[in-house]
């Protein structure tokens, strides 16, 4: 396996798919000449061309409903935001083109396209550039949301993604792009449903996805040597739909659960993930879940407003102990 | 003018306008739901861009598009039946009167969001133009949609990579309730085009042959790949903006002058008068559109409802709990 960093593993993914079919294409801005704010689409132009590297306009909501439109005639496109927050300006093609439009035609079109948008707190951005949406996106029905937290991820995520006949959004991270991992050097398919366990435990379970599985494995390591407790991590990078069926297993073994999100707490991952656990595991938990998230605030700019803003591993601890009744 | 297509002109107006009366009344019944927005009065629009178009074409419209699915060759059955929620309709009962789709006449749905069929069709055109095929798309808007984001971002793409898209603004001067003088800081829709370099051209919407040659050459035009064309048709509508709307707003005069225009009623007239139709002809030809639209009323109460309802929102079923119990 070849270690590379989570943007070159979706570089490579895209570029396997273009060099495959003639009918995926990339778009968005600055994707083509520019290579990509991220780098995701470094060379493609230079190799595809710019009828299927497509440099767009400033227009979220009119060239998102041009990859959509694109879609219902054969074209698959990859369709990049540069930051989920200027994604609010595409939502109605994404919301009431993408998602509905098989169902309301009695199935006769289907939108297969990818929206791939990298979303979250990195550094300093302030409140316009440090959302996170996948909250609203995993609430439509008729849309997936992905959201991957390594490398392998990533690579495998966009994989299925543009081989899937419905719309897909995949929520990526700012401050991701260049965290590296192993990717399978031969093609690999991530399924789009499911979770992972990330880690092995007995005590608790600690939900997290994309950067917040990170966390939790760094919580997990620390609780185990400091303080012998077992953490289980389960990653759940599929949003939409959430794995009922992996969330319900975890809890049934652990008896506890907490859900570690980047984004402000209310109607959010942490509040689906605890209903489907009321709904599926109640009478076997010896806790009430936690819920490990931001301040219910738009992204100070101040750094150490910032910081102070979103959780990170060491809340996600002070959430265990305070589980455990050790603190 | 040739006899045949004026005689086809004159039923599509007439089936058209049969239609949206027996629509009207259907709805009083209780028998269609939701909103219902009828196009009578601005018939001569769709009729007469659609028969300038090619089976080959693609047609996004929006949500007063009972007509265009009409011309476009949907049965007046299947589009009643949609309008009733019944399996027998166009969208299989899923989609109602504003998401009419037929793919294999290329009519790739109602969008009842304004200014949502823009962004669809410079799609439909991106991959049309990837072919270097002679096709076309045909999108429809109405004057409200013109000062939505997506007008601007639309005809910006289109033009900038020549897309094959033939806009066409169904200016029937009012955004529901508000006349366009008081929406619209340039009510000329037509002349908006030139900000983005692109062809255009206002006609009389009340003219069907007017219409019809100015769609032909527009078509033209977008067929020889020198890009998008803009058509403004000024037209009117003679309800209100739906079944939920009296048109209160307008005033009695405005809407008797309009009425005057009649585009069903100007072209029977010229047609009898320039010997296009013989006056025996025109009675048959209103007993056939009458049986259609009866026989479609009959048919959408006789099909049965939709009974799946998870149908089509994914592609594949989505099995949450992975195969256990």
């Amino acid at each position: 396996m070849a270690v590379m960093m989570y943007w070159e593993a979706i570089r490579r993914a895209q570029d396997e798919e273009l060099a495959r079919d003639p009918m995926v294409i990339v778009m968005g801005e600055d994707v083509g000449v520019a290579g990509g704010t991220y780098k995701a689409t470094k060379g493609l132009y230079e190799k595809y061309g710019a009828e299927r590297v497509i440099d767009t306009p400033i227009s979220e909501n009119g060239f998102t409903g041009l990859g959509i439109g694109a879609s219902f005639i054969g074209v698959r496109p990859i369709i990049e935001i540069m930051s989920v927050n200027f994604a609010w300006l595409a939502m109605d093609q994404i919301f009431n083109s993408a998602a509905k439009v098989r169902y309301m035609s009695g199935g006769q079109l289907e939108a297969p396209v990818v929206i791939r948008s990298p979303g979250g707190t990195a550094h300093q951005l302030g409140a316009q550039h440090s959302a996170r949406m996948e909250k609203v996106f995993m609430g439509v029905a008729g849309l997936r949301v992905v959201t991957p937290s390594n490398p392998r991820q990533a690579y495998g995520l966009v994989k299925s993604a543009v081989r899937c006949n419905d719309p897909v959004f995949i929520n990526e991270h700012e401050l991701m792009y260049n965290m590296k991992g192993e990717v399978p050097d031969e093609e690999y398919f991530h399924p789009l449903e499911g979770s992972e366990v990330a880690r092995q435990g007995r005590d608790v379970t600690l939900f997290g996805y994309n950067i917040s599985v990170h966390w939790c494995l760094e919580a997990a390591e620390f609780l185990a040597s400091h303080h012998g407790i077992d953490c289980e991590v389960v990653d759940l990078y599929s949003l939409s739909p959430l794995d009922r069926a992996g969330i319900k297993a975890s809890v049934s073994k652990t008896h506890r659960a907490i859900i570690a999100e980047e984004a402000e707490a209310p109607v959010g991952v942490g509040s689906e993930v605890m209903a489907i656990i009321n709904e599926e595991c109640f009478f076997e938990l010896d806790a009430a879940p936690v819920r490990v998230s931001a301040r219910n605030v738009p992204i100070p700019y101040n750094h150490r407003l910032e910081k102070a803003a979103i959780p990170g591993a060491k809340d996600v601890v002070h959430a265990v102990l305070k589980m455990f009744g050790k603190q | 003018m040739q006899r045949d297509l004026v005689r086809q002109f004159f039923y599509d107006m007439l089936l058209a306008r049969l239609f949206e009366q027996a629509a009207a009344e259907q709805y009083v019944q209780g028998n269609i739901a939701g909103f219902l927005h009828l196009y009578p009065g601005e018939e001569a629009v769709a009729v007469g861009t659609l028969r300038a178009a090619d089976p080959g074409d693609y047609v996004v419209s929006t949500y007063r598009e009972h007509v265009h699915a009409l011309v476009r060759g949907v049965s007046a059955d299947a589009v009643m039946a949609e309008l009733f929620g019944r399996v027998g309709g166009c969208s299989r009962g899923y989609g109602g009167s504003m998401h009419l789709f037929d793919v294999q006449r290329r009519f790739l749905g109602g969008y009842a969001i304004v200014g949502e069929t823009l962004p669809i069709a410079i799609g439909v055109g991106y991959r049309l133009a990837m072919n270097g095929a002679r096709d076309a798309v045909l999108c429809y808007f109405g004057d409200g949609a013109v000062n939505q984001g997506t007008f601007h971002e639309s005809l910006n793409m289109a033009a900038l990579w020549k897309l094959p898209v033939l806009f066409i603004c169904e200016n029937n001067h009012y955004q529901i309730g508000t006349e366009i003088h008081r929406h619209s800081a340039m009510a000329e829709i037509y002349r908006r085009a030139c900000a983005y370099g692109m062809a255009a051209k206002r006609v009389d919407g009340m003219d069907v042959l007017a219409v019809y040659g100015a769609a032909r050459a527009a078509l033209e035009h977008v067929r020889e790949g020198l890009g998008p064309y803009l058509l403004e048709c000024e037209t009117y509508r003679y309800r209100g903006h739906s079944m939920a709307d009296s048109g209160a707003y307008r005033s009695a005069l405005e809407v008797a002058e309009l009425q005057a225009r009649d585009p069903l009623l100007t072209l029977r007239a010229r047609a009898v008068e320039e010997g296009w139709i013989a006056a025996a002809e025109i009675e048959a030809l209103e007993e056939k559109a009458q049986q259609a639209v009866e026989s479609a009323v009959r048919f959408a109460a006789q099909s049965p409802p939709p009974d799946d309802m998870y149908h089509g929102v994914y592609a594949q079923p989505v099995d949450l709990y992975r195969g256990q119990p």
